[in-house]
């Protein structure tokens, strides 16, 4: 009989966000399910996601992830994109982490093909599958180009994406339209989760769509018909995430 | 060898809804009940406080207050021509692991069925006549009748603390509920839900379709309440954090918040978590249950010994466990004979996403904030015409604004890019959407078995999903979906994006997790696992609890029914402990 419980200690406690015994050991709980200390202690929080050393990505796969996330999430009259958003960061620690390592997903084989109506069937995890596809997504930049995917102009950085969405491209065992599809949720997910898992910078992503944020009590508020609600945006850590990230609050 | 524990009077597999109300019965008649969790203990402090709840990445997105199938799942095919493959992660639906099972993170949507559903057979044979069913149909009485069961619906609402408006009091229909529910003794424990803006809007809009709306059934209580138990509940506050997650303002009726602070005192009641049960035991005539054998934490194999044993998991769970332990015959698709397995069904959804210029602030909710219509469920309608058998409601449920699950986008809508940007900026705050939730039936080619390949961690084989939605079910959901637009067309200044269920029975989307049948209950051996009062054909002191014994899923949610038939049950098996056998002579 396997029993994965021993070989993980708590079996069920999986960590990666806020947790139930206190918001401020957050920070502590993604660290303690990542395996290399990346996080603390990593200088200012101004510039590129780049400037904090990644805890699973490369340089070279967090120079992709940079690039093509500002394509999926650009930077334009609306607001920043996904680098002022920190994806590249919420999308490393997601990866080093429980969902990165499919801890909750039924992995054992054999693994045949299966139809769309039955969802995924590939035996890599998700940081897995990052990693192969960006080291065949870059392959295929500089074959095609000679160069890699961050140094296109935009619009052929626009055009292999939709190549991938459409899974014309080979990357190997891993359909491109699961990266594709990976990608942009993971994406979505850093722009529009609550700003303590380091993407949603500044509440970028809630500021955008006009989401104030986890609020506990709109009794009075509901029966407002047609007004906007205004009250400031608000994260589970509190009014400032990147303060209380940088371990300030 | 397995340990072997201290026999009990009774053990309960799982510790959700259908356990606390079991336990809760059965303690109070005498005797001493064992609930074994395969999950953790849960409870409002410190689980589910506001201050850490309302995270949608880590419960919605991660789910990490479902289930996890790493350890068990199952696995999935269309047709019995296909190879099933496991779901190897959660998608269409989404089981509960844990004390309080799914009551912990269901919406509150709480209704009853229709009296027509539960004689659904009969009542379509002498309205329509026989050959208007069509023969791959395994369509069944239940062996109960709404009359019967109607003292066990009240007694879950009030239970529950249930809001609403009554549309029919013994026989008088009352001005502002659902004109075509069955009558009831008495209103809802709690008046309605406050209304917010976008059920106002589908409010008017369904009248001027033609149709009756009302406030739909919520089990998150509009007042502070306290239940017969001498449980406390707050106010509903509509943070909008229901579905999916815990409530952290005691105002979601759950086992804690409604039975665990009575229960969890009682000297003659007990559980233990993280113990997987994985056989029901039987003697050797395989007449008799005697216990239950456990996984516990560290992998030990544990007898539990029993007089009686209750099914209390998720619906197909116990299936699962039926199949393992050998109990009841199973179904054989080839044959149609046997019947563990048979009857599973599932719930057809659709909606009509409504764009329009008034701000909404959706994240206003609560999960069972809702006004609906009730004109296209069950047989409430003409179906002659129609050709098909069932229906469903059709509502705009504003169950919160979560921003990455609960957002939407007009048809045609850029993916990504500064396109995608610019539509959520444009719809998030005054988009929303009308629900369709249709009945499925049951049929000779939908069916649960035992997987021949894949196991789970005990090394047991995974239960096999065999479904797929029949012609008579998407034409009923494409007629239900017709009557939705229209009400969406009546929304001034609108566009409209319509969402069919076409095709195949995917996996993979999240629709419903009202997953039912597989021990269907039912007045024929042949034909069902389980009697009326949900007792083991086959082993009398045996009850399987839950929405698995449906015999085929009506256009409601199934808590509602399911919390009055466990009431229903709770009374049999207090019967069947003072003279034990089988409650009806097979």
């Amino acid at each position: 009989m396997s029993m994965r419980d021993s070989e993980r200690g708590k079996g069920h406690g999986h960590r990666g966000g806020p947790t139930r015994t206190s918001r401020r050991t957050f920070l502590k709980s993604v660290v303690a399910a990542t395996p290399a200390l990346g996080l603390l202690g990593c200088g200012p929080r101004h510039g590129s996601a780049q400037a904090r050393t990644p805890v699973y990505f490369t340089p070279d796969e967090a120079t992709f992830i940079d690039a093509a996330t500002q394509r999926l999430i650009p930077a334009d009259d609306l607001g920043g994109g996904a680098n002022e958003a920190g994806i590249t960061t919420f999308i490393d620690l997601q990866l080093a982490g429980a969902y990165g390592r499919a801890e909750r997903w039924y992995m054992q084989g054999p693994w045949p093909h299966g139809i769309d109506q039955q969802g995924f069937q590939l035996k890599y995890t998700p940081a897995q599958i990052y990693r192969d596809a960006i080291g065949r997504v870059e392959a295929h930049c500089r074959q095609q180009h000679g160069k890699p995917f961050a140094q296109l102009d935009p619009a052929h950085q626009d055009d292999l994406l939709h190549a991938l969405e459409k899974g014309e491209v080979d990357l190997g065992d891993i359909p491109a339209k699961t990266f594709f599809a990976m990608l942009w949720q993971n994406t979505q997910e850093g722009y529009l989760a609550d700003p303590a898992y380091s993407g949603n910078r500044d509440f970028a992503g809630w500021k955008l769509i006009g989401f104030p944020g986890p609020r506990y009590n709109y009794v009075e508020d509901i029966g407002k018909f047609g007004r906007p609600y205004e009250a400031p945006f608000v994260s589970l850590v509190g009014r400032d995430p990147s303060a209380y990230l940088r371990g300030e609050s | 060898m397995a340990k072997r524990e201290r026999p009990v009077d009774v053990v309960l597999v799982g510790f959700g809804w259908t356990a606390a109300i079991i336990a809760q019965e059965l303690t109070d008649a005498g005797v001493q009940v064992l609930a074994l969790e395969r999950g953790e203990f849960r409870d409002t402090v410190p689980d589910f406080a506001t201050d850490t709840i309302q995270d949608e990445l880590r419960y919605a997105v991660r789910k990490q207050i479902f289930e996890s199938p790493e350890r068990e799942t199952l696995t999935f095919r269309n047709s019995a021509d296909q190879t099933a493959l496991p779901m190897r992660h959660l998608g269409s639906f989404l089981p509960a692991a844990g004390v309080g099972g799914a009551g912990v993170h269901w919406n509150g949507q709480c209704w009853r069925f229709l009296p027509q559903d539960f004689e659904i057979r009969t009542h379509t044979e002498q309205r329509y006549g026989r050959k208007f069913i069509p023969e791959s149909m395994n369509l069944q009485d239940w062996g109960v009748t709404y009359d019967e069961l109607e003292p066990h619906y009240d007694r879950f609402e009030y239970l529950c603390g249930v809001s609403g408006t009554a549309g029919n009091i013994g026989g008088v229909k009352q001005a502002g509920g659902n004109p075509f529910e069955g009558a009831r003794k008495r209103g809802y424990p709690l008046p309605p839900l406050k209304r917010c803006a976008s059920t106002v809007l589908f409010d008017k809009a369904a009248r001027e379709a033609g149709f009756d709306p009302f406030p739909c059934p919520a089990a998150n209580a509009s007042k502070p309440y306290r239940n017969p138990l001498g449980v406390q509940m707050g106010q509903c506050t509509y943070c909008g954090y229901c579905e999916w997650f815990g409530c952290g303002n005691y105002s979601k009726a759950s086992p804690q918040t409604t039975i665990l602070p009575v229960l969890l005192k009682k000297a003659n009641f007990s559980y233990r978590t993280r113990c997987n049960v994985t056989r029901v035991n039987t003697d050797n005539t395989g007449k008799r249950a005697t216990g239950v054998t456990y996984v516990d934490v560290d992998g030990n194999e544990i007898e539990q010994p029993a007089g009686m044993v209750v099914l209390c998991a998720f619906a197909q769970h116990n299936v699962h466990l039926l199949l393992l332990s050998k109990i009841g015959t199973p179904y054989d698709p080839t044959t149609g004979r046997g019947v563990v397995g048979r009857n599973y069904a599932y719930q057809i959804t659709s909606s009509v996403d409504v764009f329009q210029k008034e701000i909404l602030n959706p994240f206003m909710g609560a999960g069972a904030l809702g006004q609906g219509v009730d004109n296209f469920n069950g047989d409430n309608f003409d179906h002659g015409p129609l050709g098909f058998i069932g229906g469903g409601y059709i509502a705009l449920w504003n169950t919160g604004g979560r921003p990455i699950l609960q957002h939407y986008l007009p048809k045609d809508a850029p993916t990504w890019g500064s396109g995608w940007k610019k539509v959520m900026h444009d719809n998030y705050l005054t988009a929303t959407s009308i629900a369709t939730h249709g009945s499925v039936m049951s049929y000779r080619s939908n069916y649960l078995d035992l997987d021949p390949t894949w196991r789970d961690d005990y090394g047991n084989p995974l239960l096999r999903l065999t479904f797929d939605f029949q012609p008579n079910e998407h034409a009923m959901s494409d007629y239900l979906t017709d009557q939705a637009t229209k009400i969406a067309q009546a929304i001034p200044d609108a566009t409209h994006h319509v969402k069919k269920r076409d095709g195949h029975y995917s996996i993979v989307p999240y629709q419903t997790t009202h997953n039912t049948g597989g021990a269907a209950m039912g007045a024929d051996p042949t034909t069902s696992v389980v009697n009326r009062y949900l007792q083991s054909w086959d082993v009398p002191n045996l009850f399987v609890m839950g929405a698995s014994v449906f015999p085929q899923n009506a256009g409601y949610n199934p808590t509602g029914t399911v919390g009055a038939l466990t009431f229903w049950a709770a009374e049999a098996m207090k019967r069947y402990l003072k003279n034990p056998g089988p409650l009806v002579s097979a």
